[in-house]
């Protein structure tokens, strides 16, 4: 899993880029026939709809004077084309019109846009120069707004910067803490179970208390999970940058480009250029750069507490399942009540993306099962500090009690073998003495 | 006074009794055998000893002083169900749990390196344990449970998955542990190697400690008052001698002329007047006193115990 697991992360961070290159990798050529409303063609020179449709490294264009309507089953059938284009009489003189696309595999979504997108700019600027406006004042007369919104916080409006990032970075370390209680988790029940099958147990138990032992497992295994992670950042951001270098240096996405340009005029532009990394190397690397150290100090302390805390709560409760079962087979009928919690928080945090300071997202940020991975969400938008205290306080007072009672539980399950256990079982144990 | 004493215990689960009022008294030095039959609290006393569970009355006297948690660093306990960690390599995992019992990880290494030798094991070493047979992580866990020389050991069930060769070793190894003055509980359902090495018990049935005593005693409080004889001649002339405190109770033709004969006094019956009478009558070549085994001990006080309770 060490190397494994830098080497997944990276992939799903390259692979959309590299597949979506993939897809547009090979040449497409689209014929393009022109019929007047009874399906006869027309014989004009279709090549005028060359500044129409523009040609780029993944589509061409091949204009197909004279051919017959019901021909294009039998080209679409023996040649090349890998879809013909029909357009109608007097499409570029009209505003509106159907034009019809004919294919053997459904094109990408990009194809289809491009297409229509062309056709219909480009009627709208012909329609512009009718009305006598030249191509100058056309392109002068085109919008450009930045909307920039600010928030009321104590007494300021605060600008909002970098809401994407921030986004993206509050969705990372959400998902980054539900993988890890999940993962890790999991492993302490696999131990727990594991120690209890091997009748290991009894032996250690008589030098140690089991609560000993219990915390000892949840602890060594965050330690062991720290460990692993910090060598997976390294390691992630290793091939991620050495990928990245071979493959798509040249390819970034236009729109991040634009976004590093719109705000190197900042103060933040400085720290990219701390950071010493080359213009053309990572860009997230460079617009992670844009926001200030102690946002990120901030984010980054915060992320830490809910990582921790939220493992070792949900990390006493798979405890607590492994010492009430035989065999790993039998963790299932306790695993629902400790997943749906969590699975629940992800849901959450996904809406909180597009809404993060709703009523859902307020509350599932406090109660604890939920908090760690839905916090993450609303922390980039500096949530009020009360509440994030509270949360952390709730978390804490509740990894308490659920440590307290998974003992008590964990207490009496791993010296109690060959019995089917129920809920019923289970909280009979809570009330066990010693 | 005794080396360790557990003094009037209960422990209730919900449901059922395991303990009820069960007093036992180890004498220092002592292999102090642990019997009963399955079910009847020997492993909820054994884990209240080493202090896994508490009991919900009564106390543990250890040395004379009351028992507390410090006192299980000087306690070795090698548990019926026992296993170790699979994964991890023999020596690796000898060394940890030894740690556990509070030995420093060089002393342990020293005594490790002495037992493995003993044993013929030191290639054992780095080897995982899941290659290791049943019986030779057997002998791990019975070094690791002695390691820290306790001063009192308790074993459960110690012989189980041993072969004879290996099994006779081991009770060798025990005796010498009783010998450099170890005081050892000694749980086991094989009562041969109860006769064999111990000589204080105590019988645990439905939750009460139902007998307990020196060996000795015990057993002369469940003789029968019987004897053995083997002899030469005719048994008809045997017989004429056995007068009113002699009963024959069974009589066993040997080889040739040889009988062996089982003879039971009543009241005031002497062994020796026994044997005056026998050697008129017949050429005595055997006598003996017929003693319980502990098997039969066993049966008879968990039988008696059975329609004792029913009757109450």
């Amino acid at each position: 899993m060490t190397i494994l697991g830098p080497l997944l992360f990276a992939a799903f961070m390259i692979l959309p880029v590299w597949l979506t290159q993939l897809e547009d990798s090979g040449v497409k050529t689209i014929g393009i026939a022109e019929f007047d409303k009874d399906f006869q063609p027309i014989s004009t020179d279709l090549s005028k709809f060359k500044n129409v449709l523009q040609e780029n490294e993944n589509l061409k264009f091949d204009y197909l004077n004279h051919i017959e309507y019901d021909g294009i089953e039998s080209l679409i059938e023996h040649t090349e084309y890998y879809g013909i284009l029909v357009l109608y009489h007097n499409l570029l003189e009209q505003k509106e019109g159907e034009v019809e696309l004919f294919v053997r595999k459904q094109p990408s979504m990009g194809t289809e846009l491009y297409i229509k997108q062309s056709l219909e700019n480009f009627i709208y600027d012909r329609n512009l120069l009718k009305i006598n406006l030249s191509p100058d004042e056309i392109s002068a007369l085109k919008p450009s707004i930045i909307l920039k919104t600010n928030k009321y916080d104590k007494g300021e409006f605060k600008e909002q910067k970098l809401v994407d990032l921030k986004r993206g970075i509050g969705y990372a370390a959400g998902f980054l803490i539900y993988f890890f209680i999940f993962f890790f988790g999991a492993q302490v029940m696999r131990g727990v179970v594991e120690e209890k099958t091997n009748r290991i147990i009894e032996v250690i138990i008589s030098s140690v208390r089991p609560f000993q032992l219990m915390m000892g497992k949840i602890l060594g295994i965050a330690l062991v999970a720290l460990t692993q992670f910090i060598a997976w950042i390294i390691l992630t951001v290793g091939i991620y940058q050495f990928a990245l270098s071979y493959y798509i240096t040249d390819k970034m996405p236009a729109q991040n480009q634009e976004m590093v340009s719109e705000n190197s005029m900042g103060n933040s532009n400085e720290i990219s250029a701390n950071m010493g990394i080359s213009e053309n190397g990572s860009e997230i690397m460079n617009i992670m750069g844009l926001l200030n150290t102690g946002e990120y100090l901030y984010m980054l302390g915060i992320f830490l507490f809910y990582f921790i805390a939220g493992y070792l709560l949900y990390g006493a409760m798979f405890a607590a399942i492994g010492s009430a079962v035989d065999s790993e087979t039998d963790t299932q009928q306790f695993m629902l009540p400790v997943t749906i919690p969590l699975i629940l928080s992800i849901f959450v945090m996904i809406n909180a993306i597009t809404n993060p300071e709703g009523q859902l997202v307020f509350w599932f940020s406090l109660i604890p099962f939920t908090s760690p991975v839905v916090m993450m969400a609303r922390i980039p938008f500096q949530p009020p500090l009360e509440e994030v205290i509270l949360s952390m306080a709730l978390l804490i007072i509740t990894f308490l009690i659920i440590t307290w009672l998974a003992a008590k539980i964990y207490r009496t399950g791993i010296l109690m073998y060959g019995k089917k256990i129920s809920y019923r079982e289970l909280f009979k144990w809570l009330r066990y003495k010693d | 006074m005794s080396f360790f004493e557990a003094l009037h215990i209960d422990k209730n689960f919900t449901g059922h009794t395991a303990l009820s009022d069960v007093s036992i008294h180890i004498p220092e030095g002592s292999i102090y055998g642990l019997l009963g039959p399955n079910g009847a609290g020997k492993t909820t006393l054994i884990r209240i000893i080493n202090k896994i569970t508490a009991p919900d009355k009564g106390h543990l006297k250890f040395m004379g002083k009351n028992y507390t948690r410090n006192d299980l660093l000087h306690i070795g306990y090698l548990p019926e169900e026992r296993g170790l960690y699979k994964k991890m390599k023999v020596g690796e995992q000898a060394l940890y749990l030894s740690q556990l019992k509070g030995l420093t990880k060089s002393d342990a290494m020293k005594k490790l390196k002495h037992w493995f030798t003993k044993f013929e094991m030191i290639d054992w070493w780095n080897k995982k344990v899941e290659e290791l047979s049943k019986g030779m992580a057997q002998k791990v866990q019975f070094i690791i449970t002695v390691l820290h020389e306790p001063k009192l050991l308790i074993f459960d069930e110690p012989f189980s998955g041993f072969d004879p060769v290996n099994a006779s070793m081991l009770k060798k190894e025990v005796l010498e542990l009783k010998n450099k003055g170890t005081t050892i509980i000694f749980s086991t359902h094989d009562m041969a190697s109860v006769e064999e090495l111990c000589d204080h018990i105590t019988l645990i049935d439905r939750s009460r400690s139902i007998l307990e005593g020196k060996m000795d005693d015990i057993k002369a409080q469940y003789k029968s008052n019987s004897y053995e004889l083997e002899f030469e001649g005719d048994p008809e002339s045997l017989k004429k001698q056995l007068k009113g405190n002699f009963e024959l109770i069974d009589l066993v033709p040997l080889q040739e002329e040889k009988s062996r004969a089982k003879i039971h006094l009543t009241d005031s019956g002497k062994g020796n007047d026994l044997l005056k009478l026998a050697i008129n009558g017949v050429r005595v070549n055997a006598f003996r006193e017929v003693l319980p085994t502990m098997n039969e001990i066993f049966i008879q006080a968990v039988n008696e115990n059975k329609t004792h309770s029913k009757n109450e």
